[in-house]
Order: C-alpha cells, then structure tokens, then sequence
C-alpha cells in the first residue's frame, strides 16, 4: 500500500537543458492517495508518459524526489519499487503459457512454487482467464494479452499502484467498454493505487475519480471530471475536455461587465481591473450558451451541425465567433438569431489561468 | 468469383520457363543420364542402370568409403561453424552500438567481409596463414605453438574454420541485430519490472523474437558451409592427404580430375538430394512454428 509523492519533481532528457522550454517535465509537486483513481489526461507529447516513468522508475528525473509512503525511491530501480506498469502494446511472454506468463515475476522473486499456484489461480480468476491457464499466450486476442499484462502486476502480492500506459489503444472499440469497467471493479475490490495514461478524454472522465490535466509538461488542474467541466483551471482544459471544447474570446473585463468582439456581455461576478499587459479572455462551454427563442444578444449563425443527440451552432457574436447549442425548435430566420449565455458560467482568464471573481 | 479462363495465358510464363529448362532443369538431367552410364572416353558411353548409386552407398567400396569420409568431413565442418558462428553471432549483435556513428561503422565493418569474392578470401587466409610469410601462421610460430597448415591436419580445419567465422559470422549478426532492433522497448521495461534476470530476458524474450531470424541464418549458413567448395580449394586444396576433402571438392576430383562421369553424375544427384531434404526439414520446422503462434 503506498502514497506517491512528488516533490518539486522535474526532467529534462538533455543532460545540460538550456532553459525551462527544454524541460519534459516541469517542476511540479504531486500527491497521490493510497487506493485512489487517477487519470493523467493530455495530448500526445505533454509528458504524461515521461512522468510515469519516472513514477514506475524507468526514467530518472532531473531533479526532485519520488516518495513512496515517505520512502525516498528516487534512485531506487523499478523492480525494487513495488509498483506494475502496462504498456500500451500488450507485452506477453511469447514461449510461455498464460500460467508460466503470469507465474513470471514471483519465480524471479524467488516465491515458494505452492503460493504461486494459489495466486496464479486466484488471479486468473479475477481477470477472467481461468480457462486459458495452459494455452499458449501468443495466440490470444489482444484484450486477452493486455489482461495478461495487467495479471503479471496483480499477481505480486506487493504491489501498491498500477500504472496504465494508454492500455487500451489496440483493443476493439466494442471490447475497451468491457475492458475499462472491469479495471473500475478491480479498484474498488482491490483498494490498489491505480495511475491511467490517455489522451481520450472519455477514457480518463469514465475511470478516473482523479482527473490530473498535462499540457506542455506540467499539470495545469487535478480534480474530479465535473470540476474539470464546469470549472476549468486554464483555457487549455476547457479546450480539450469538452466536445467541441470552451469557447474562449478576447476581452475586455470591467467589474461584471465585459466586453467581447465589440458586445458588452453580463457576468455573474464581479473582476478587479488587472494590470496592463495581461491576455484577458472570457472562456464559456457551449453547452451554457443556446439560441433562445427571445431575450437575448442578436448573433449571425454560420453552420449548424446535427451531432445526433444534439445540434450545435458556430455563431459570431460582434467580432468573436463561438460554438453553441441550437436547441430544435428555436427559430432562426436568415442566418440572424438570439443567443442566452448562462452568466454564472462564464469564467474570467488572465493569462490562461482563471480568476476567481468577487460576488 | 468466377475468373475467366484463357489458355493464352500460358505464353506469359513462358520466357521465365525457358530459363528454368535452360539453367536448371536440362543440366540436371544431364547429370542423371551421366549417373546411369559409364563411358571411355570418345563419346562412348554404356549403360549401367543403378550401378554407380549402389557402389556410392556401399561404405565398403572403393568409391562408397571415399563418398561417406568426405560427406562426414563436410557434415563436421558445417556442424563446428554452425556451433560457433551462431552463437558468436547473436553475442556479436547484442553487443552492437544501438543508434548513431558508433552504429553505422560498426554495421560497415561488419557487412565488409561479405563483400569480398570467396576466392579472394581464400587466397587471404592462405597467404596470412603461411607458416614462412603470412602474420597469423608467423606469429604462432613465433611464440612457440608449431603450426603449418600444409602438413598438419588440425592447422589445416583451424584456418578453415577461422576462415569462414571471419567470412561469415557478421550474416548471422546483421540478421541478429535486425531482429534485436524488432523488439519494442516495453519488453524489456515490463521484464525489469517483472524482475526478469538478464538471462531471463534473453531467454524469455529476446531468443524466441529472434527465432525467425536465427532459422532463416542457420539455413543458409548450412547449405554455404556444406556446399563450401572455393576457399578450402585455394587455402589447402582438401590436404594435408584428404584432410579437408569436402563433398564438394571430392565431387570435382572425380569428374574432372579423374574424368568419372557416371560416378560423379551419382554423387552429384546425392549430394543434392541430401541438401534438398535438410532445406526441406527447416522450411517444414519454420512453417510450422509459425502456424503455432497463429493458432496459439
């Protein structure tokens, strides 16, 4: 059972970096609770992977410490470390049969061969691999194999955290639902530390208790999947959670007023005046602003695209061009129509970070 | 799906027939007529049925007890480079420099040996394992191990052996290295955290990646080294005596030393037939192999 920490943690994979823009990984202070979900959330190249390695202890950072229950492992080797890592292709002993495979790291461990009977058994069971023991691994389906994978971690009775590096890339759309449901009851029957590597927003929202957003190697906000929606941190994750994600549009802000492409819009708080030089910008999801049938801002409608469940708009509003919800049955005449936005949902950014405004 | 049959089709594989009949078929079924008739000499030839075969797989015969000694002499000398050569080759491999200059020099000096003619190398090794002017043979010489390949028989499959190690093992390491590159990272992060001892992960992972390679190397390892007939000619010429007599180098000494056709036109058909079927065995032994990972 372990707490991860990391403390003022950073890496660059230059052995001299010059400045901060040559930094994988920003310095950063992190804790994770024992037992908990998390989902590390970017896109591609933001680091995500280079921080779980060094959690897993393939990587050794630059600078900062690892702390495992207060235990510095920083230095320690990852098979000294007792945490399980899978990978995003399903790694699998391929001359070995899917008992042999998931005996594997006991053996190594010099384990007592009735003890690893029993746990190779107990859990197969769980993975739902109980009748494929003697079959040969490399002929398994790819789910099967990633199972496997996630097996060889289990199997130690040790282990703390399992890390997820995006484990569910080459496996069927149809089998991932599957696949991730039967990850969440293994956290919940399990009480194990459990780390998940995506940048598919659904896959980290339905898995994760614990959202941790990255962007450009540091994490910009850690919460739970509806903090990220309704609340976002910095405009990067109203961009990329969210489909289509926030609008964000140039501003000026003056107490609850502010002024977007030449319109004056209401807010529901109000915002000191912030220095010259600060990039303001008003950021709102689309899902709080709809065409209305009356009482609200005139806009002119460019494109509606019916999305099934839904219809969305992409409006301009003065001079600034956002996405909205065009509710059915809402009357646009020409390309001329009324949009509502919800005040209390309109966030106020400066410089990408969000203000907290006074009532 | 219904495919349109149109006999015109034949005429399209025509040329690349006319050059199989020329270059293989049509020879070889000269030397099956030579294997069944003798001849004196001025086109004359006689029939002589399965003679030449019966005498050939008579080890007490004149012709049979020549015929099994060099086929156990070309038996034992593929065997010791395949011992050493294979196994040489994959720790040649995995000690190889994995990205950069280091990389590119290290593949070019290792691919240089393939480049050069057999009879070159043969000529090489003959002259740098002289006894009198050549460094190797000097040099043992020179610190007390007597050695000279022209009367000693162990000197002799010495030079012969290092010879085809120095030729050949970087095939067997360029193959290796190839299949080494094949094995994505994560393999060998999950066997650290597996806690998998290096010769675990050799064993585990790297061997079995690596066993599709190492048939297709060991194949054509065997059949050069058995059919191996230009360098032993130009370093020893099959002496001391009949020492380092391959198959190859007997099969010439009869034709066109002695002018035995028939005898010759018989050991040829065996020789082949004996290659055919070790070749046929591994294509049997990869085929299967991989029809096993499919179905599991």
């Amino acid at each position: 059972m372990a707490r991860i920490d990391l403390v003022d943690l950073a890496h660059s994979y230059l052995s001299q970096p010059p400045d901060a823009t040559h930094y994988a990984l920003k310095p950063m202070t992190m804790h994770w609770r024992q037992g908990g979900a998390y989902a590390l959330l970017g896109p591609s190249g933001c680091g995500k992977t280079t921080l779980l390695n060094i959690i897993s202890g393939l990587v050794v950072p630059s600078q900062g410490q690892v702390l495992f229950d207060g235990r510095d492992v920083t230095r320690l080797p990852t098979e000294a470390r007792n945490i399980a890592q899978v990978f995003q292709f399903p790694v699998i002993y391929d001359t070995m049969s899917v008992r042999q495979n998931l005996a594997f790291p006991l053996q190594n461990r010099g384990v007592p061969a009735a003890e690893i009977e029993a746990r190779v058994k107990e859990i197969a069971e769980l993975l739902d691999l109980g009748n494929a023991l003697d079959r040969r691994a490399r002929g398994l389906t790819a789910d099967a194999k990633q199972k496997i994978s996630l097996g060889r971690g289990l199997v130690r009775a040790d282990v703390a955290a399992i890390l997820f590096d995006e484990p569910l890339t080459v496996i069927d759309p149809a089998l991932k639902w599957e696949l991730r449901s039967k990850l969440k009851a293994l956290h919940r029957r399990l009480d194990l530390t459990m780390i998940y590597v995506t940048h598919d927003q659904t896959e980290a929202l339905t898995f994760a208790d614990t959202v941790v957003v990255m962007h450009d190697g540091a994490i910009v906000q850690t919460g739970r999947p509806n903090e990220l929606f309704d609340r976002p941190e910095h405009t990067f994750v109203g961009h990329f959670i969210g489909s289509p994600g926030m609008n964000v549009l140039p501003a000026r802000v003056e107490g609850r007023t502010a002024e977007v492409g030449g319109v004056a819009v209401e807010l529901a708080r109000a915002y000191p005046a912030q220095p010259a030089g600060r990039r303001i910008e008003i950021g709102i999801r689309p899902e709080y602003a709809r065409l209305t049938a009356s009482g609200g801002l005139p806009v002119r409608v460019e494109r509606i695209d019916d999305v099934g469940r839904i219809r969305f708009a992409r409006v301009r509003l003065g001079a600034a061009s956002l996405s909205v919800v065009a509710p059915r049955g809402v009357p646009v005449e020409g390309d001329r129509a009324l949009l509502a936005l919800d005040a209390h949902q309109i966030h106020v950014y400066a410089d990408s970070r969000r203000l907290e405004g006074a009532a | 799906m219904d495919k349109p049959i149109n006999n015109a089709a034949w005429f399209l594989i025509l040329p690349a027939f006319l050059i199989v009949l020329f270059n293989a078929v049509i020879p070889l079924m000269t030397v099956v007529n030579y294997s069944v008739q003798d001849t004196f000499g001025n086109n004359q030839f006689f029939w002589n049925g399965l003679g030449w075969y019966q005498e050939l797989l008579d080890p007490s015969s004149e012709l049979g007890g020549r015929f099994f000694a060099s086929l156990g002499r070309s038996a034992m000398f593929s065997a010791i480079i395949l011992a050493i050569e294979v196994p040489l080759g994959i720790m040649v491999a995995m000690c190889m420099p994995r990205r950069g200059i280091a990389l590119a020099l290290s593949l070019v000096f290792i691919a240089m040996p393939l480049l050069i003619p057999w009879n070159v190398v043969g000529t090489m090794w003959q002259l740098y394992a002289r006894s009198d002017i050549g460094l190797f043979g000097w040099t043992l010489n020179a610190i007390g191990i007597p050695f000279n390949y022209t009367n000693d028989t162990l000197a002799a499959w010495t030079v012969l052996v290092v010879m085809d190690m120095w030729h050949w093992t970087g095939l067997i390491a360029l193959l290796c290295f190839a299949g080494l590159k094949s094995i994505p990272d994560a393999y060998y992060q999950a066997a650290r955290i597996d806690g998998a001892s290096r010769w675990a992960v050799f064993a585990r992972i790297e061997l079995p990646k690596l066993s599709h390679v190492l048939l297709i190397g060991v194949l054509l390892r065997f059949m050069d080294s058995f059919m191996i007939y230009t360098e032993p000619f130009v370093v020893t010429g099959g002496g001391p005596g009949n020492a380092t007599t391959f198959l190859s180098i007997d099969l010439v000494k009869i034709a066109l030393g002695q002018f035995d056709l028939g005898k010759a036109g018989a050991m040829s058909i065996v020789y082949t037939l004996i290659v055919l079927a070790v070749c046929w065995v591994f294509y049997t032994v990869m085929v299967t192999g991989q029809n096993k990972g499919g179905r599991g």
